[in-house]
């Protein structure tokens, strides 16, 4: 078969498949991202206006995360998340195996380790942030929380954007790994298509470009983000 | 905590750690020349070249490694041209097949790497080399590459750092360096954790070293911003002076 019946939505089409994959991708990244998020807005807090202690324990965690391989930290996620819901499991009186599914344990482990990036990326921004905003909210007399939602937060968001960015490049492309566990994304569909018809060149070019399409509408999602975020910043 | 076991997987992991490094660094290594030839293409001028440069920027940082380790590893095989050709020798072979796709990938992020240091070289310093009559590739030899090299240092680390990193997808295609012998370990014991802790150690150890490295090379090659030694001898003196008064 020629690449585009192959990839096509005809009979012995793989098109909506891959697409389902593209989808499925799309998704992995997206929760990964967001646990991403959550993890690095707590591991910056804790470095800019935590103790020692908190400091401590947020430099250790972006050190290790960015030290090993993410392929370690999914297969750690994937088979120890496994080992302890058996364990657990084993207290409870249960005898039985019981796994952790691979899209949680893949979100979690994506999450983790592009937490130790959000977390740079959101010091870098607050950084950013001039005193005299914060000090001009202090002024007008705004509480400390209210000081966050309404001045802190959207400023830290739009200097962290770019590199927000690249973070979520990065997730994109990590998520492939997360095949191994099995979850049928993109990369996974693809093995699966390519077993099947024995034509894995056709196969894993096809997911080289759909995983393009993903990156580049994405930069450009971005850049119009970064555009009309920045609206109110004088360009010199 | 059974010491014992940790010993044991320590043990069993430590004969992947050449293959993980020979990975890194033949791959770097062989990377960095096409990376520097992707950066004297976008800065030629010259539009073919550019775009040739941009294209391949684009293809290789937009789409995940592991796609493109699959795609030259069982993706190739499917042409009965590629198997019946000299390149089958290599592309037959998993090692192989890793380094060419780590040394493609990395070349792309390395050539923008390059391509910053290139472009901060200052003018005046060509400028210099040209009035003492140096011009062409001796002018790239003896000033622009090594002033490029000792801007690009401190980022290049970081590629490599991400190198060693990348290498554990290897295991994926069948290699026994570190990851693959830690999954060969976990499928064998069914201790996970362990396991894993001790490989990701081992990783940790090979980028502390390497972090070390990088610096103590950048610390050699940056002697104009350090302070002259004769300064801190003075300082040295003024202070053990001003004790005694």
């Amino acid at each position: 078969m020629s690449f585009f019946q192959l990839m096509g939505f005809g009979e012995g089409g793989w098109g909506a498949f891959m697409l389902m994959g593209a989808l499925v991708t799309m998704a992995l990244a997206l929760c990964g991202f967001s646990i991403g998020a959550c993890f690095g807005a707590f591991a910056a807090w804790a470095k800019i206006s935590g103790n020692r202690f908190t400091r401590t324990i947020a430099d250790i965690y972006t050190t290790v995360l960015r030290g090993i391989p993410d392929l370690l930290v999914i297969y750690l996620f994937y088979f120890g998340g496994s080992a302890f819901l058996t364990w657990l499991g084993r207290l409870f009186g249960s005898d039985g195996f019981i796994g952790l599914p691979g899209f949680l344990a893949g979100a979690m482990a994506i999450g983790i380790t592009s937490g130790a990036q959000h977390t740079e990326v959101f010091r870098g921004a607050y950084r950013a942030v001039a005193k005299g905003e914060i000090e001009a909210a202090v002024a007008c007399g705004m509480p400390r929380a209210m000081r966050f939602r309404r001045i802190v937060a959207p400023l830290v968001l739009r200097h962290a954007l770019p590199g927000l960015g690249n973070v979520w490049q990065i997730v994109l492309k990590e998520s492939a790994l997360v095949s191994v566990t099995g979850v049928v994304e993109l990369l996974r569909q693809s093995q699966v298509g390519a077993g099947s018809t024995r034509q894995p060149f056709d196969f894993y070019f096809a997911a080289a470009i759909l995983y393009l399409c993903i990156t580049t509408i994405s930069s450009i999602s971005f850049h119009t983000a970064e555009k009309r975020f920045n609206k109110g910043v004088r360009r010199s | 905590m059974d010491m014992q076991f940790f010993w044991e997987s320590l043990v069993t992991l430590i004969p992947g750690i050449p293959l993980t490094l020979q990975l890194a660094f033949l791959s770097t290594f062989l990377g960095a020349f096409i990376a520097l030839g992707l950066a004297m293409m976008r800065l030629s001028g010259i539009r073919p070249l550019d775009w040739f440069a941009r294209g391949y920027l684009f293809v290789f940082r937009g789409s995940p490694l592991l796609v493109q380790l699959f795609l030259i590893y069982y993706g190739l095989s499917q042409f009965p041209a590629v198997r019946h050709s000299f390149a089958w020798t290599f592309l037959r072979d998993p090692y192989w097949c890793a380094i060419i796709a780590l040394t493609l990938n990395t070349a792309a992020y390395a050539s923008e790497v390059i391509r910053g240091g290139l472009l901060s070289v200052p003018h005046g310093q060509v400028e210099a080399a040209r009035a003492c009559g140096m011009s062409g590739f001796k002018l790239f030899r003896r000033i622009v590459l090594p002033l490029a090299i000792r801007q690009a240092l401190p980022a290049y680390g970081t590629e490599l750092i991400l190198m060693v990193k990348a290498t554990s997808l290897a295991s994926i295609i069948t290699i026994m360096e570190i990851t693959g012998l830690a999954a060969k370990l976990v499928s064998e014991t069914y201790r996970v954790i362990e396991v894993f802790v001790v490989a990701g150690a081992i990783y940790l150890a090979i980028n502390f070293i390497l972090t070390r490295i990088i610096m103590a090379f950048e610390y050699k090659l940056t002697p104009h911003l350090r302070e002259p030694r004769i300064t801190k001898v003075l300082a040295l003196e003024n202070e053990s002076a001003g004790e005694i008064s």
